[in-house]
């Protein structure tokens, strides 16, 4: 399953866990499973049904594009990191 | 002088791929004949002028416009009552993120103006003269309030508060009351006490640096045609022509299908053309002025009162060695300014400040700090550059207290393909030590330098770089060339790094392809030229636009030699079936014979856009009496991926360069405590001349990017970070003295001295 490690501003809501080994296919998936161990988790993350604005997710080294709906397989890293752009 | 250093694992045989070819645009651009912004002569054409805070922070509480509108010759007047009246909401601009409500305020002031040079109203009229006039007559009441021009008192509980309604954002979770810290962020790994524990050496240092601007040479403009039927054309100087369509659809609440972009030549961005300032108030002016064209053009001092600096900051680094020079701990709380609006590059900085470094141990906090100055905008590697000058000269002391080369410390602690980042997430392939590995054995760092008050310095940088969404189209031509249309805003030579990747791919010479760049009505969607990302993304849509070309004209000759597609080889631009041979243009001219036009078109959107490293080396004397910094020799050492067009990957690198020792050692804005800026001119505000630096040398390393077809990592924006600490660094070893402020003025040198004396 997905690892995914945890923002440390995040850890007051998931017990100070830095990573958790979570279900899900999509990043949806997996914030939706965490949600239901450690509730408020994807009120932090997501704003509705996006991906907060400020946060992009990396799977695997990756910037995942399609955010949410973003593809893992079993042993993907999931990083949830602070959204930028460049000049 | 270049050099360039392939760490290619296969080899190449690219024949259009690593050259340099005559560029596209050369000749329009040295005869005067391209057309940029400021060039537009439409029929009927209205001249807009800008009324601006004289104030930094001070409520608005009446706006009198009947003098200016009285005015023989002024068409029309606007305010913020003629913008739509829009949520604050979070708006997802291709690549970044706005606020509506910001932006909409920061284009026109509603109810209070937050900078000196905030706008407030607009007029048009027949002529710039008369605009200026009636501008000079409009009255605005104030009530003044006081300036917060300082990132750290901005942030103290006491400090005047910019906006009622920002509270400080963690994460999602926001705080309880009004406050100018409008987000914390932090990045832990971990046990940073631990680390520091396990540390035999320790430095902690702390570093200011000033608001600077990206100092392109052509101002922001913008030109409207607001016709009757609705539909709205504007022609303006922009990075991202569908960037400006989205935004000023949604600061006016207009459909996007009835606004056309049409992006002119652009002198410059560097960042500060993302963004929109004139767009939605020429529009405005040229629907109320009775559908007549409006063109406005800022003053070299509206530019730099009023369109985006990047952030002024202050930044605390604690960094700890063992006694073998392992790194075991880091800690940095960066704090910059945004500006008048939320929104600072500082999550970048976090990113950027230790990611050189292979580290266990670390805890980086970043906070984004509302102050009375124009709201920030990128600047090429935003955030980037005030971090790492705080990092890399923490470093310069670590190796100086562990008796350690410089290089050679950042050899031991430097990064590879599987090391983790401070915020997370693992390397794949990049090549920061093959950049170490070049400077170390370059000419310049084997060569001692001698003299008095003379010094080297030594700063490595990184970058993210980015992907994003282009389009390219293409069309076959019967003389054997091919038109492509791409999206991308060429500021630093993209329609030729673009066109030779659709070259390369068919075989034939770059030359044979017209590069153009089309309005947002011609092309595919397509982001802006930033985030390094044009010649990586743009460059891989014309690389697919190239695959499908020749798949169309593998047809065409099979169709001729009436033969099955498969039989048929195509190797460098002929296609080959038995004895017979025809190359791709004589096939060209024989399309209408073969099912006529051959057009092709693609879009992308590339994940895997690999970051870049640079290692810088400079060497400088110091006039200890003057304090003035005179660079010797300087040499940029950069990972390029794959270099497209080496010449353009140099100019670059200079480029980059040329403006870190700007930053470094002149350029920052200056306000008198009202919060006026008092150097908005280039006479006051001092950006580095041709006289102040020296051949700048280059030495290209090549680590292929495996996310691209031709290995391609963005170049533009890496350089930019590495000069400041590589002066300060250069400095001490000159004259003893650690600069820990930007810039490194010849006031501030001889302060330094002046303390070291005693």
């Amino acid at each position: 399953m997905p690892v995914v490690w945890i923002p440390s501003l995040l850890r007051e809501l998931t017990k100070g866990e830095r990573s958790l080994i979570v279900e899900g296919e999509t990043v949806r998936e997996v914030i939706e499973n965490m949600e239901s161990r450690y509730p408020g988790v994807k009120d932090r993350l997501c704003n509705g049904e996006q991906l907060h604005p400020s946060i992009s997710v990396v799977v695997d080294g990756h910037t995942g594009m399609l955010k949410l709906r973003q593809r893992l397989h079993e042993s993907s890293e999931v990083h949830f990191v602070i959204a930028m752009s460049g000049g | 002088m270049t050099t360039t250093l392939p760490v290619d694992e296969k080899k190449d045989d690219y024949s259009v791929i690593g050259k340099n070819p005559h560029r596209h645009d050369g000749t329009d651009k040295v005869t005067g004949r391209a057309q940029y912004g400021a060039d537009i002569r439409l029929p009927g054409m209205m001249y807009g002028a800008m009324l601006r805070s004289p104030h930094a922070h001070a409520h608005i509480l009446s706006i009198d416009t009947s003098d200016a509108e009285s005015v023989p010759g002024v068409r029309a007047v606007v305010t913020a009552k003629d913008l739509p009246d829009v949520e604050s909401k979070i708006a997802e601009l291709g690549e970044g993120t706005i606020n509506l409500r910001h932006q909409s305020n920061n284009i026109l002031a509603k109810d209070k103006v937050l900078y000196f040079g905030h706008a407030i109203a607009a007029v048009a009229a027949v002529n710039p003269h008369i605009a200026e006039e009636a501008v000079a007559l409009i009255k605005v009441e104030y009530e003044v309030l006081p300036p917060v021009l300082n990132v750290r008192k901005a942030m103290q509980a006491d400090s005047a508060i910019l906006h009622e309604d920002v509270r400080t954002d963690e994460l999602g979770k926001k705080g309880d009351s009004p406050s100018n810290i409008a987000a914390h962020f932090q990045n832990q790994i971990g046990d940073v006490e631990k680390g520091f524990q396990d540390a035999h050496v320790i430095v902690e240092r702390e570093f200011f640096t000033s608001m600077v601007h990206q100092g392109y040479i052509e101002p922001q403009n913008a030109t409207a045609q607001y016709s009757p039927d609705g539909q709205i054309t504007i022609w303006c100087s922009t990075q991202g022509s569908f960037g400006v369509r989205e935004q000023v659809a949604k600061i006016l609440d207009i459909p996007i299908s009835k606004i056309r972009v049409i992006p002119m030549e652009i002198g410059g961005g560097f960042g500060g053309k993302n963004g929109i300032y004139l767009e939605p108030v020429v529009v405005l002016l040229s629907c109320k002025s009775g559908y007549r064209p409006v063109k406005m053009t800022m003053s070299r001092s509206e530019v730099l009162a009023a369109t985006g600096p990047t952030s002024g900051s202050y930044i605390e680094v604690k960094m700890g060695a063992d006694r073998n020079g392992r790194i075991t701990a880091v800690q940095a709380m960066l704090a910059y300014e945004a500006g008048a609006y939320p929104g600072s590059f500082v999550g970048a900085g976090m990113g950027v400040i230790f990611a050189p470094y292979r580290i266990e141990n670390a805890l980086v906090d970043g906070y984004d700090v509302l102050v009375n100055k124009p709201h920030t905008a990128a600047y090429r590697a935003p955030g980037g550059t005030n971090a790492a000058f705080a990092c890399e000269t923490v470093i310069d002391e670590l190796c100086e207290k562990l008796n350690m080369d410089p290089i050679e410390f950042r050899l031991l602690n430097g990064v590879k393909e599987g090391d983790r980042r401070v915020d997370g997430p693992v390397y794949n392939r990049i090549g920061y030590l093959e950049t170490l590995e070049a400077a170390k054995n370059s000419q310049h760092y084997r060569t001692p330098l001698e003299g008095s008050n003379r010094g080297r310095g030594v700063a490595s940088g990184f970058w993210f770089n980015y992907g994003g969404k282009s389009s390219a189209s293409a069309s076959v031509n019967s003389d054997g060339t091919i038109s492509l249309l791409t999206g991308s805003v060429d500021i630093g030579g993209t329609r030729t790094s673009i066109a030779m990747q659709l070259a390369e791919g068919l075989g034939i010479s770059a030359e044979s392809i017209r590069p153009a760049v089309a309005d947002t009505d011609s092309v595919g969607y397509t982001e802006g030229t930033y985030g390094s990302r044009t010649t990586f993304a743009t460059g891989w849509a014309a690389y697919e636009v190239s695959n499908q070309l020749k798949e169309k004209m593998l047809e065409r000759a099979a169709m001729i030699w009436e033969t099955e597609v498969n039989k048929i080889q195509f190797v460098k631009g002929v296609f080959l079936y038995g004895d017979k041979q025809i190359t791709f243009a004589q096939l060209a001219s024989r399309l209408d014979e073969t099912g006529g036009p051959v057009v092709a078109s693609a879009a992308v959107r590339p994940e895997h856009s690999g970051p870049a490293f640079a290692t810088h080396i400079v060497d400088v004397e110091v006039d200890p009496e003057t304090g003035k910094v005179q660079i010797l020799r300087y040499t940029a050492v950069q990972d390029a991926g794959k270099a497209i067009f080496p010449n353009y990957v140099e100019s670059q690198l200079q480029g980059g360069v040329a403006q870190g020792v700007g930053w470094a050692l002149n350029e920052e804005y200056l306000y008198d405590d009202q919060g006026r800026l008092v150097n908005s001119s280039w006479l006051d505000y001092r950006m580095p001349v041709a006289l102040d630096l020296p051949m700048i040398d280059t030495i290209i390393v090549e680590v292929p990017n495996p996310g691209h077809p031709y290995g391609v990592r963005g170049v533009g924006e890496v350089p930019i970070v590495p000069p400041p600490a590589a002066l300060a660094n250069a400095i001490y070893g000159a004259v003893g003295v650690r600069m820990n402020t930007l810039p490194m003025s010849p006031a501030r040198v001889v302060a330094e001295l002046n303390k070291q004396k005693g």
